[in-house]
């Protein structure tokens, strides 16, 4: 069906449509439109499924590890300090091998309080093994969110998936947005190592020195994994479909000298920035990154890089900069931008790329040279 | 592309009817897109929505800062907030108002919306109803058709009194 609805509608319907057996969440701006637009799909009986209203984004963790390690699909939401409070239990459900499919949109952390978006909250949650996919519009938040389920429980897999929303610029916006019939797109959810709730037994969950090595590695051996999985997932989702996905978005690269790169929604307005800059004779192109982890290959050989970074390591430099200097060794002009929603037009980022300096980093609208 | 700027307050409902707007667009077989900018959301601040309209997909995030059209629901916002900021040259100014608003440099429209409003019933807890009037006028100026608004409202509400007060914003609105 053709409709248009905001970004959070599209990933609850989303999850409509993915028939999770249980949603735990909790609400917080702006993603509560999210957890509630589920809440009325299963009051209205278009989602047959359990609905637990708990009292903490920490609980709504665990009770997704509860239901999950019992052998049902399940969902929450979250966003910014919600996110940092179930942080312990990120960890858990990706040490615990659980298929959970959260959808984080991305807010500034106080203080000052801001409730605009930010990627600093996903950044901070990167070294717990969930997959984390950025997406840019109303539409790619619904299919992501569709496409996260099986990603993630596909028995290569067997990890949970964030899929994350920039808050308000894509979580409020109104867009077009076609939802699918997934049919058997999505398979029954099996989790091979699901706990047998008939027979109820108690087993310490105390691993050895060398026992707990091993799983760690497991698990990065899964996300090296993922990538042939996700791509599997994404070209059945086009086949299926008719809307394809990759680890970048690119536009306009083929024979550009100057490559922008940007996550979210910054990431689709930069090819608004493109068009302007070719309309000038000059050879840019955007690669908008889809997939922070895993990280993908780059190829961006012989090119001038612009990185628009909206998260910043402190005292280190920026994320995606940083991300990009170590896959590729290619030295790019850092902009730190948009943090805590500051605006950032499609005439900003022309100027990022008429006015680079690679190998320097730049906050945007504070220093021209830091 | 057609770009609009909706300046209203908290709770008198112009996020909706950015929102509505962008519907009936859609319905017209246009690209839309409806986005509110928020800030510390509180009833009676001052509150500021964006519309894009366009033939092809529609990739802008940012806020509007050069629109083609600026419509008031509160014209007491004014004293607070220059609405013709920015403003094209060609632009036009729409107001809730029974009165124009005398020396405007841009083509000034106005209809009385909380009037029609109050006629129509349209009142949820004290409060006229503004956001699905408005679309009725927006319609008369040809930003989009009658027929895709009707569908925009029905779409969005239950209550047939929302569509009757578009059409009598459509009727009294001069052009």
């Amino acid at each position: 069906m053709l409709t248009i609805a905001t970004g959070n509608k599209a990933v609850a319907t989303a999850v409509r449509d993915a028939k999770p057996g249980v949603v735990a969440a909790y609400p917080i701006t702006p993603q509560t439109e999210i957890v509630e637009q589920i809440a009325e799909f299963v009051t209205a009986g278009d989602l047959v499924s359990q609905y637990i209203p708990v009292e903490s984004e920490h609980s709504a963790m665990t009770a997704c590890i509860g239901a999950s390690v019992a052998g049902v699909r399940t969902f929450t939401a979250t966003s910014s300090h919600g996110l940092l409070y179930m942080h312990e239990m990120v960890h858990w459900a990706a040490g615990a091998r659980l298929p959970i499919v959260m959808a984080n949109v991305n807010r500034a952390l106080g203080p000052g309080w801001n409730t605009w978006a930010e990627h600093t909250d996903a950044f901070s949650q990167r070294d717990t093994g969930w997959l984390q996919v950025f997406v840019g519009t109303v539409q790619e938040a619904y299919d992501a969110t569709l496409m996260a389920f099986k990603i993630a429980e596909d028995e290569r897999v067997l990890l949970p998936v964030m899929v994350n929303l920039d808050g308000f610029s894509l979580s409020h916006i109104m867009q077009s947005l076609e939802t699918v019939d997934p049919g058997d797109f999505l398979p029954e959810y099996h989790l091979p190592h699901a706990i047998d709730t008939e027979n109820p037994c108690g087993y310490g969950p105390m691993t050895g020195l060398n026992d707990y090595f091993r799983f760690r590695w497991d698990i990065e051996r899964s996300t090296r994994d993922s990538v042939g999985v996700i791509a599997e997932v994404e070209r059945e989702f086009a086949e299926r479909f008719g809307r394809s996905y990759g680890p970048t978005e690119e536009y306009r690269c083929e024979d550009a000298d100057v490559i922008v790169i940007a996550m979210g929604t910054l990431g689709k307005e930069a090819e608004v920035a493109i068009d302007l800059l070719r309309s000038e004779g000059v050879k840019a192109g955007s690669m908008r990154l889809r997939w922070f982890r895993p990280f993908p290959d780059l190829d961006l050989a012989g090119r001038d890089v612009v990185v628009i970074d909206r998260g910043y390591s402190f005292g280190f430099g920026g994320v995606i900069a940083n991300s990009v200097r170590a896959k590729t060794g290619i030295e790019p002009y850092s902009v730190i931008a948009g943090l805590g929603g500051q605006e950032v037009t499609y005439n900003d980022i022309a100027d990022f790329v008429r006015d680079r300096r690679p190998g320097e980093e730049m906050w945007f609208g504070v220093s021209e040279d830091v | 592309m057609y770009e609009v700027r909706i300046h209203s307050r908290g709770g008198q409902g112009g996020v909706t009817a950015a929102r509505l707007l962008a519907l009936a667009a859609f319905r017209d077989g246009k690209y839309a897109t409806a986005c509110p900018f928020y800030g510390a959301e509180r009833r009676g601040a001052p509150v500021v929505s964006f519309v894009r309209i366009d033939d092809e997909p529609i990739k802008i995030y940012s806020q509007i800062h050069e629109p083609d059209l600026v419509v008031v629901l509160d014209t007491s916002i004014m004293d607070v907030v220059d609405v013709l900021q920015g403003l094209k040259g060609d632009g036009t100014v729409l107001l809730n108002s029974a009165h124009t608003l005398e020396g405007c440099a841009a083509t000034c429209l106005h209809v009385d919306l909380t009037g029609i409003a109050l006629a129509t019933d349209l009142v949820i807890a004290g409060s006229p109803i503004l956001n699905t009037p408005v679309l009725g006028a927006l319609a008369k100026m040809g930003v989009v058709t009658l027929p895709s608004v009707q569908q925009a409202i029905r779409e969005m509400f239950t209550d047939e009194r929302n569509v009757r007060a578009a059409g009598a914003a459509y009727e009294e609105l001069k052009i």
